[in-house]
């Protein structure tokens, strides 16, 4: 059970003056339940790359296989693959068109073919999941604010109780309150269903914190792919391309360069607190 | 798959045709419309398919990309051909049950055609070579005397350039939202038509949109430039006549009076 892509690449407008190859030779394996950061600065193909993994675009060469099973086999059943890797779009909150809330969670497990009452169901668990209140389910999608709008987008690609679950930047545009409730609520279905959670984003704050697994996308290559971190201690090298390590990694470099006796190997807040602690027992 | 669609797509490269005054484009795109009407013979295509030729040569717009550009058209085209090929009365060549084929029938036929694939190929490589900013801008200043006339000559070129520039915008927004439905489960191809209508509902809400948000943006950015029509607006760029320009007129006249040279002499 997992996700293998093998020497994938993407070229858009093959044959104009447009021709831009987006993925080059990407090969990956995403294991079950890992939660896994996929960061790269904007156009480095990191978009491109989550479309392939539920079949929306096809390599231009190269396989992907789901579970054993090569995706783009004639015989293979797309929309099957579309309900177990669940994949939210950036601003997924542009694809509401239902008249409430609750109708347009229902929209994806209906999709599926499956009875009244199992859609229901679902899209009703999916809403909880999110933490949105009863009182929000019969009103229009239009009139909630942007945080809540996103919350519907991702019950309705939760409804369709995926086992692999791909955001592609959740947290854009939403206000620090709101991006972290909304990682926190992600980080703890996780937990609770144990299923892959794949969190596209360019901020190396966002993700830190959460995953255990970073792959460093850059001119689409994979860059780095390690746990976080090991990615950081790069952070030379991903200052390079456009990206850094979290602030609190340069704090605690920056410490330890006017002789305060600290681990540079830190990613949180809380583990530099520690850390900070630690050092000044001694 | 809605990258087919070339029609009103700017195609980025360098070129003399690229350089020309859009003026000029213009003018010489709607002499080309009117000479494909003008020409009933085979010597008249022949020239106005080698003026088509050499001007997509010298535009070095791939070929592919106008032939991609046909498929929209391929059912008026179709349509055309069946309507010319059977119901134009003349001499019998084949026939059956009560369809007739007839000579003049098949000459109609092939000409439409030809006259609508020349049609579409020579305006798409006015698109393709100008950008929808330079078409407007040299529209509005050949329709300029139209002023006196009390016709709001800015205002129609400015939506009209509005409209263009938002055709691939509202295209990729298209494509978008469709694979963000296609993600939750939405299937666009299967199903009668009945069927394949309604599952155009979770695409058509967002796009209507999100269509007007953008209306609404590009309203205020422009408010909040202080924009007020065209009255005592000058240009950054203005258009200017250049020797290439004059050349071009030439060929084209030259294209028009051999056009009608060859109508007169085997007619």
């Amino acid at each position: 059970m997992s996700i293998i892509l093998d020497h994938v690449n993407h070229i858009y407008e093959a044959g104009t003056a447009m021709e831009f190859a987006a993925l080059k030779d990407i090969n990956l394996v995403i294991p079950d339940g890992q939660f896994i950061g996929l960061i790269g600065h904007t156009g480095s193909g990191k978009s491109t790359l989550v479309q392939h993994l539920n079949g929306l675009l096809a390599p231009t060469s190269g396989n992907i296989y789901y579970n054993g099973a090569d995706i783009h086999d004639s015989d293979y059943n797309k929309k099957e693959l579309r309900s177990k890797v669940g994949l939210v779009f950036q601003y997924p909150e542009h694809q509401l068109f239902e008249i409430d809330v609750f109708s347009d969670v229902c929209f994806g497990p209906k999709n599926l073919g499956l009875d009244k009452k199992e859609v229901e169901l679902r899209a009703y668990a999916a809403l909880k999941q999110v933490g949105l209140e009863d009182e929000y389910f019969y009103q229009s999608p239009f009139d909630l604010s942007g945080g809540q709008k996103r919350r519907v987008a991702i019950a309705g690609v939760l409804a369709m109780q995926p086992e692999v679950l791909i955001l592609d930047e959740p947290t854009a545009g939403l206000d620090p309150k709101g991006r972290d409730e909304i990682l926190d609520q992600i980080a703890n279905l996780r937990k609770e269903t144990g299923m892959t959670v794949i969190l596209v984003s360019h901020s190396m704050e966002d993700v830190a914190k959460y995953v255990d697994r970073i792959i460093v996308m850059n001119k689409g290559q994979v860059m780095l792919d390690n746990e976080p971190r090991e990615v950081f201690r790069h952070y030379k090298e991903l200052e390079e391309v456009g990206l850094a390590a979290p602030q609190v990694t340069y704090i605690m470099q920056e410490l330890k360069r006017n002789g305060f006796p600290v681990d540079t190997d830190i990613i949180t807040i809380e583990e530099a607190k520690k850390a900070i602690l630690d050092a000044l027992k001694i | 798959m809605l990258r087919d669609i070339t029609l009103g797509q700017y195609y980025q490269t360098d070129s003399i045709i690229h350089r020309l005054d859009p003026r000029v484009k213009l003018v010489t795109t709607v002499c080309y419309i009117i000479s494909l009407f003008v020409v009933d013979n085979i010597v008249g295509y022949l020239l106005a398919g080698l003026f088509l030729a050499l001007v997509i040569k010298l535009s070095k717009v791939p070929v592919k990309f106008m032939v991609r550009g046909m498929k929209s058209i391929l059912f008026l085209l179709l349509i055309a051909l069946i309507f010319n090929l059977f119901l134009t009365p003349g001499e019998v060549v084949v026939s059956f049950w009560k369809l007739q084929i007839t000579k003049e029938g098949i000459r109609q036929a092939v000409f439409m055609a030809v006259r609508l694939v020349f049609l579409l190929m020579g305006s798409s490589v006015m698109t393709l070579t100008t950008t929808p900013n330079q078409l407007t801008d040299g529209m509005e200043k050949l329709l300029g005397p139209l002023r006196a006339l009390k016709v709001p000559v800015h205002e129609i070129a400015m939506m009209m350039s509005i409209a263009l520039r938002f055709i691939p915008i509202l295209l990729e927004e298209t494509d978008k939202i469709m694979k963000a439905q296609m993600a939750r489960g939405a299937d666009f191809e299967t199903g009668n038509l009945i069927k394949k209508a309604k599952s155009l509902v979770p695409l058509l809400v967002p796009l209507f949109i999100s269509a007007f948000r953008r209306a609404n943006d590009l309203a205020m950015a422009m408010e909040s430039r202080c924009y007020r029509g065209g009255e005592h607006r000058t240009k950054m760029k203005p258009l200017i006549y250049k020797k290439r320009d004059g050349l071009a007129y030439g060929a084209v006249f030259c294209y028009l009076v051999l056009c009608v040279v060859c109508g007169k002499i085997l007619w």
